[in-house]
């Protein structure tokens, strides 16, 4: 039942010509038409996975993505809500369970319970005013269903749901329940207020890591700083002496210790003193370089031609001129803010996980695994995550939990420190690209050819979706998946696993991978063209016309064609990736090649029918920030195989001080199916900052971090 | 044994003097408001009030208080005018994202109105910055903040 978020998106783009992402869903989710008739007289309407009334009304909504900060809660809450009539002020949410939780990533929750969660709540409206109407004995037509009653408008009689709950759940579900017109709407695409909002500000809201099990133990962990050592040797005595510790744990691969202790402050001091030695191999000799040389050397030799359109090599030669340009994007590392944490308690009969995880499905699997015990004897506790960006979609941190709270017989809750998150995350690979275009006279593109060297992250973490031929379909977006149009064009793949890490998701993945590359490429292409970036982008797109829509409107908002401020420059983007349009503009200031002020960001948004306006501007301010951050600081190396970054004093965060003074958002009106926009302003961020610095210094970034020292260094070279 | 006040109580913890109070709180006392981030002070998350100022509480070792009284974001009073517009500043807005920093943003924003009570941009970006958000809600803490300044003023 669960479905893959990633797998969706590479369908979606690839077999709708990306722009058919809502027919991939049959019309009905199976789990809004499989529920369950209730016999019992007690027993809760639960008609589907999504949605429990008891008789003493109180109305639950289960929610099948986890909230990391997105506002998922929230406009799942007012999809259910809008059809179902209930008020977001009168319902309870509980996150959803392994077996009816999906894996949250890739931007993609809206996409797919866009219509599924709507016809949960329109079935069991239907079955509710049916149960008031047949008490009744009137027309179910008569009845009308608003903030949990059923009315009978005529009569002006009124039953609340719970009354109708027990005789509702002995009726039969309509398969193709009746969905409101988008003109009726009531909730969707008004702003509602986060259902999150009051409990994340006086902080009773609960994070994985502020779980208080009673009769729990606290662990800090050590894991080889080297991937792939064990350990050798541990001053177990000295950990032992430390007051409060009560236990030291190696892992069954003994790639990892534990020290427990009554509180985490102990559990620090006793992991100090407990100076665990490492077994080295090859990975203790690989260095960033290692991996760019790598990545480099790919370049040249033989590659995967995922979808090639007319022959690019032939088209190019006869071109009135080529360029081509190499990028370099670093690894970066996710820092969440809440460190990875996960509790545990392993009992003979069952385990039980509490833990923030966007692959609740897989915790479980992985908790079954290390214990030998059945799925079923597994319950995972799905937690507010506080910050996901990809990292959650791993579950390395669960098995390693469930492998030290085996040992133990309490509930053991296991915080890693801000060094052991940094240095043992899953990175964001690194890539490099080159683009190389064939140029007519005036400058517009002929035909255009795309190597990418990097890893395909999809071959670890699902491998049935690498492709026959070996490609990630990741990789398409932004560039085979793009709002141009090439008459010829070719994209390659030159698959380089990086030694020494394990590479995983990041905000944004493909799109925020590609469009870096593609955005900066064009914008040098316009340049070279002596064409302004935003004609040139819109002759590219212009047979499309939600692009340039796009474009259009954030040349107008960001006053464009106005001369730019004195000591100012200005950048743009345009994209379309996970299934939303977005083109951006930064206007910045550089008094050194060293400090770039952001004064002002404009965008404008297409992503389809949206369904809680406001959450989609904070979704594009915070991952424009986000993906700045990165762009302007971020890059994890690597030094004889450790990682070198690891705590925030050598991991920049961007800060308030440092953030766009203003930043605006337009959102185009639309009736399209939903796109998806947590990792849209992600992917912007860095090609439009690229852009603009481009502008200020006059020579190109090429390479991220945009502060790194490379790109001037290169300028320097030529 | 330590002795450390809290948001009006006085509690005797079983600790080492050197133990941030930031873990008092979490893992003694059961407050799971403040949270952890960094360890080293560099990120803000643990902010909470000492004698009604911001610190951070990651490296503040429980035995150098003293005296001095906690306030943790369950301890705010809700009363105390600037209180209640920071908070209902925050929620009318929807500055909150995966809120993991917000108790710590929102002690800092309560401190910086008690002592600044209608703060510039500047004013408000030097008092927050070591505050970090990786959401990246800094735009709409900003505008929060000058919301319960107006409304306190």
């Amino acid at each position: 039942m669960t479905r893959m978020p990633l797998t969706t998106r590479r369908a979606a783009l690839f077999g709708g010509g990306g722009l058919l992402l809502a027919t991939l869903w049959p019309s009905a989710s199976p789990r809004a038409s499989t529920g369950m008739l209730v016999e019992n007289a007690t027993a809760p309407f639960a008609p589907n996975a999504y949605i429990r009334i008891t008789p003493d009304n109180s109305i639950t909504l289960i929610l099948p993505n986890i909230e990391m900060g997105q506002g998922i809660y929230t406009s799942s809450v007012m999809l259910i809500a809008e059809e179902l009539g209930v008020d977001l002020a009168q319902i309870e949410i509980e996150a959803a369970p392994p077996g009816s939780a999906e894996i949250t990533g890739g931007s993609t929750s809206i996409m797919t319970e866009w219509k599924p969660l709507r016809e949960a709540g329109a079935a069991a409206r239907t079955v509710l005013v049916q149960a008031a109407a047949s008490r009744w004995n009137v027309a179910p037509s008569s009845c009308t269903a608003a903030s949990g009653v059923v009315s009978h408008t005529p009569s002006g009689r009124t039953f609340t749901f719970g009354e109708l709950a027990t005789e509702a759940a002995k009726l039969p579900l309509p398969k193709e329940p009746t969905l409101k017109a988008a003109s009726d709407y009531s909730l969707i695409g008004k702003s509602q207020h986060r259902v999150d909002s009051a409990i994340k500000v006086n902080g009773t809201a609960v994070f994985g890591i502020d779980i208080n099990v009673p009769g729990q133990k606290i662990g800090t962990v050590a894991a080889s700083p080297v991937m792939g050592g064990t350990v050798r040797s541990l001053d177990r005595d000295a950990a032992m002496a430390v007051r409060g510790v009560v236990a030291v744990l190696v892992n069954e691969p003994r790639d990892a210790v534990c020290v427990v202790a009554e509180h985490y402050w102990a559990a620090h001091k006793g992991l100090q003193a407990l100076r665990p030695v490492w077994s080295e191999n090859d990975n203790a000799h690989v260095n960033t370089q290692t991996i760019y040389d790598q990545l480099h050397d790919g370049l040249k030799g033989p590659a995967i031609i995922p979808s090639p359109k007319g022959d690019a090599d032939a088209v190019i030669a006869k071109s009135h001129s080529t360029y081509s340009a190499v990028y370099q994007q670093p690894m970066l590392a996710h820092a969440t803010m809440e460190p990875i944490n996960c509790t545990a308690h392993v009992r003979p009969d069952g385990c039980d996980v509490w833990v923030g995880t966007q692959v609740a499905d897989r915790a479980q699997e992985t908790a079954a695994d290390v214990t030998g015990l059945p799925k079923e004897k597994i319950t995972v506790h799905s937690q507010y995550i506080g910050g996901g960006f990809g990292r959650r979609l791993e579950h390395e941190y669960i098995t390693q939990c469930v492998q030290f709270a085996k040992q133990t017989s309490y509930p053991l809750k296991i915080v890693w420190s801000r060094e052991e998150d940094i240095t043992r995350d899953r990175y964001r690979p690194a890539y490099v690209d080159e683009v190389t275009a064939g140029l007519d006279e005036k400058g517009h593109v002929t035909a255009m050819k795309h190597r990418i060297v990097g890893p395909a992250v999809v071959a670890r973490w699902d491998p049935p979706e690498l492709t026959k031929e070996g490609y990630d379909e990741d990789l398409s977006v932004a560039t085979l998946i793009t709002s141009y149009t090439y008459d010829v064009y070719r994209l390659e793949f030159a698959r380089r696993e990086a030694p020494g890490v394990i590479t995983a998701w990041w905000r944004g993945v493909g799109g925020t991978r590609g469009l870096f590359v593609v955005e900066n490429f064009i914008d040098e292409l316009a340049v070279k063209a002596g064409i302004d970036p935003v004609a040139y982008r819109r002759e590219l797109a212009k047979d499309n016309a939600r692009a340039v829509a796009v474009l259009d409107r954030v040349a107008k908002d960001s006053d464009w064609s106005d001369p730019v401020p004195k000591g100012r420059a200005r950048g743009v983007a345009l994209q379309f990736a996970f299934g939303s349009y977005m083109a951006t503009v930064a206007e910045i200031e550089m008094q050194t090649p060293e400090t770039v002020i952001i004064h002002r960001v404009t965008a404008a948004v297409d992503c389809g029918q949206v369904v809680n306006p406001d959450q989609v501007v904070s979704q594009i301010e915070g991952g424009l920030i986000f993906g700045f951050s990165a762009a302007l600081y971020n890059e994890i190396t690597l030094e004889n195989g450790r990682v070198q970054e690891n705590n925030f004093n050598t991991w920049r965060v961007m800060r308030m001080n440092e953030a766009p003074r203003r930043i605006d958002v337009h959102l185009i009106a639309s009736t399209e199916d939903p796109g998806g926009i947590g990792e849209v302003g992600t992917a912007a961020a860095a090609p439009a900052l690229a852009n603009a610095m481009a502008s200020a210094q006059g020579h190109r970034y090429r390479t991220l971090p945009l502060l790194s020292s490379r790109n001037q260094e290169k300028e320097a070279a030529r | 044994m330590q002795t450390v006040r809290v948001n009006g109580q006085t509690h005797s913890v079983d600790v080492d003097p050197d133990t941030p109070l930031l873990w008092v709180l979490r893992d003694v006392l059961g407050l799971n408001g403040t949270k952890f981030g960094c360890g080293i002070a560099q990120c803000g998350v643990c902010t909470v009030h000492l004698d009604g100022h911001p610190v951070r509480a990651c490296n503040l070792p429980v035995g150098m208080i003293g005296e001095r009284s906690v306030t943790t974001i369950e301890g705010v009073d809700n009363a105390d005018p600037i209180v209640h517009a920071v908070k209902k500043a925050w929620t009318n807005l929807d500055v909150v994202q995966c809120g993991y920093c917000q108790p710590g943003q929102v002690m800092a924003a309560i401190g910086l109105l008690k002592t600044v009570p209608n703060p510039t941009d500047e004013q408000i970006d030097s008092a927050m910055s070591g505050n970090m958000c990786r959401c990246g809600t800094y735009m709409r803490i900003r505008k929060a903040i000058h919301l319960a300044a107006g409304e306190t003023a």
